[in-house]
């Protein structure tokens, strides 16, 4: 159960004048339960590379194995992959168009030709993990609030019952409150339910509190693949390509060059607290 | 999927027929187009012909862009030609069945067949060198005189260039749309045509929001910046005649007198 990327390049509009590679020479290999993070500047082919995932786009070259299986051959049941890997995309609120928040949540598993009693319970499942009070389920979808409507949007994705949940930066025109609970949602439901989890995102500070593993992407190809520990340590050549570390790693660092021995690695806030406290008493 | 869709086909290049004010375009256009229809024998045609190649010659634009606007009318044009050719009453010259083929049909025919080929490569040279945008300007211009009947000249150029700006954001907007959509396993592709139209509601709504979303902004940009109509409003490329411009419209003169006039020769 894992997905497989192997030498993957994608380029937009072959063979006209408007030609731009996308990705070149991907490889990735994404085991079950993974909490990954894909950082990059506009721009840099992460939106491509998570279309690719779900058979949205086709490689120009390479292959995609999806639990052992090529995805693109021939017989290969792209539907089937479709409620699989499950992809959320950016500004999903926009893609609500049922009457209510309920139906609209049911639009998915009904596609997948369950029957009516299992989408519903599917929907109500989605709708409870994703944290949208019940008496909003009725109500139209252009009612609720951004926050809420994007709640509502991913959970639309969820009852699908994905493998693997792709978001493509889900905090994307939120307030600080709003993105924080998105997040902290996001991370329970993947402590939960043990699912595979690929938040693509420009912010490192969004990410770096949640994920296991940090792949940072620039100009169609992968720059850093490693735990957020590792890459914010590249954090002079993250910002040569116009990224930028937790500010916690420059104030860490900084404090370093000042000659207080504190380990400059750390990646949260609280972690970073708990250092210095411990430097400061010891 | 639908980026691969153009409308609106400019072919960006630098040339003189680039740089030509639009007006000229439009009103030699128009002309060359009304030229067409005043010719009698094949002479005309053949002016006109030579007058369109120096055109798309000095427009540096390759072409096969030209004739690709005649694949659109390519199902018009066989009837056209095929009607003209069996319908025609006159001297016969040969019968297949019951269709009999007359030599003033298959002159009609052939003049048919010629007068709307050179009318769709002309039409496609304006729209090939011409930004939409400027094109819309030039419009302005030349219909400004039809304020006087009440005619609002100025708001159905504003309105024409926004709905033009519009297309490539709401065929970006449906794609995007649309693989969202498939992403949550809708099928846009299968099915009987009930089915596909139903499947489409997923899509249409969005959309509709989507644009309505986008003209509310736009509005809201408009007026924050006191747009208020044509009135007193200037331009910051305003469109005045070059050197250049008073000799394509001589050109287009002489070829219209030209043309005419041998056009309408009859030599019989």
């Amino acid at each position: 159960m894992s997905m497989i990327i192997d030498h993957v390049s994608y380029i937009y509009g072959e063979g006209t004048p408007l030609e731009h590679k996308a990705l070149s020479d991907i490889s990735l290999n994404i085991p079950d339960g993974q909490f990954v993070g894909i950082i990059g500047h506009t721009g840099s082919g992460k939106s491509t590379l998570m279309q690719h995932m779900n058979g949205l786009l086709k490689a120009t070259k390479g292959h995609i194995y999806f639990n052992g299986e090529d995805i693109y051959d021939s017989d290969y049941d792209m539907k089937k992959l479709r409620s699989r890997v499950g992809l959320v995309f950016q500004y999903p609120e926009h893609q609500l168009f049922e009457i209510d928040v309920f139906s609209d949540v049911c639009f998915g598993p009904r596609n997948l030709g369950l029957e009516r009693k299992e989408v519903e319970l599917r929907a109500y499942d989605a709708l409870r993990k994703v944290g949208l009070d019940d008496e909003l389920y009725y109500q139209s979808p252009f009612e609720l609030s951004g926050g809420q409507k994007r709640r509502a949007a991913i959970a639309g994705v969820l009852a699908m019952k994905p493998e693997i949940l792709i978001l493509d930066e889900p905090t994307a025109g939120l307030d600080p409150k709003g993105r924080d609970e998105i997040l902290g949602q996001i991370k329970r439901l993947q402590v939960q339910t043990g699912m595979t989890i690929l938040l693509v995102s420009h912010s490192m500070e969004d990410v770096a509190e949640y994920v296991d593993r940090i792949i940072v992407m620039n100009q169609g190809r992968i720059m850093l693949d490693d735990t957020p520990r590792e890459v914010f340590r590249y954090y002079k050549e993250l910002e040569e390509v116009g990224l930028a570390a937790p500010q916690v790693t420059y104030i860490m660092h900084a404090l370093r060059e000042e000659g207080l021995n504190v380990d400059a690695d750390v990646t949260t806030i609280e972690e970073a607290a708990a250092e210095l406290v411990r430097v400061l008493k010891g | 999927m639908l980026r691969d869709i153009t409308l609106g086909q400019y072919y960006q290049t630098d040339s003189i027929m680039h740089k030509m004010d639009p007006r000229v375009k439009l009103g030699g256009t128009l002309l060359f187009i009304i030229s067409l229809f005043f010719f009698k024998n094949f002479l005309g045609y053949i002016i006109a012909a030579l007058f369109l190649g120096t055109a798309i010659k000095l427009s540096r634009v390759p072409f096969k862009f030209m004739v690709r606007g005649m694949k659109a009318i390519m199902v018009l044009l066989m009837i056209t030609v095929l009607f003209n050719l069996f319908l025609t009453p006159g001297t016969p010259i040969f019968t297949v069945w019951k269709l009999t083929v007359t030599f003033e049909g298959a002159r009609m025919a052939a003049g048919m067949a010629v007068r709307l080929s050179l009318l769709v490569i002309g039409s496609s040279l304006m729209t090939l060198t011409t930004t939409p945008n400027n094109l819309t300007d030039g419009m302005e211009k030349m219909l400004r005189p039809l304020r006087i009947f009440k005619v609002p000249v100025h708001e159905v150029a504003m309105m024409m260039s926004i709905a033009l700006r519009f297309i490539p954001i709401l065929l970006e907007e449906t794609d995007k749309i649309m693989k969202a959509q498939i992403a949550r396993g809708a099928d846009f592709e299968s099915g009987n045509i009930i089915r596909r139209a139903k499947a489409l509601v997923p899509l249409l709504v969005p959309l509709f929001i989507s644009a309505f979303r986008r003209a509310n902004d736009l509005a809201m940009a408009m007026e924050a910046r006191c747009y208020r109509g044509g009135e007193g409003r200037t331009k910051m490329k305003p469109l005045i005649y070059a050197r250049r411009d008073y000799i394509a419209y001589i050109c287009i003169l002489m070829y219209l007198a030209v043309s005419i006039f041998v056009g309408r020769l009859s030599f019989s």
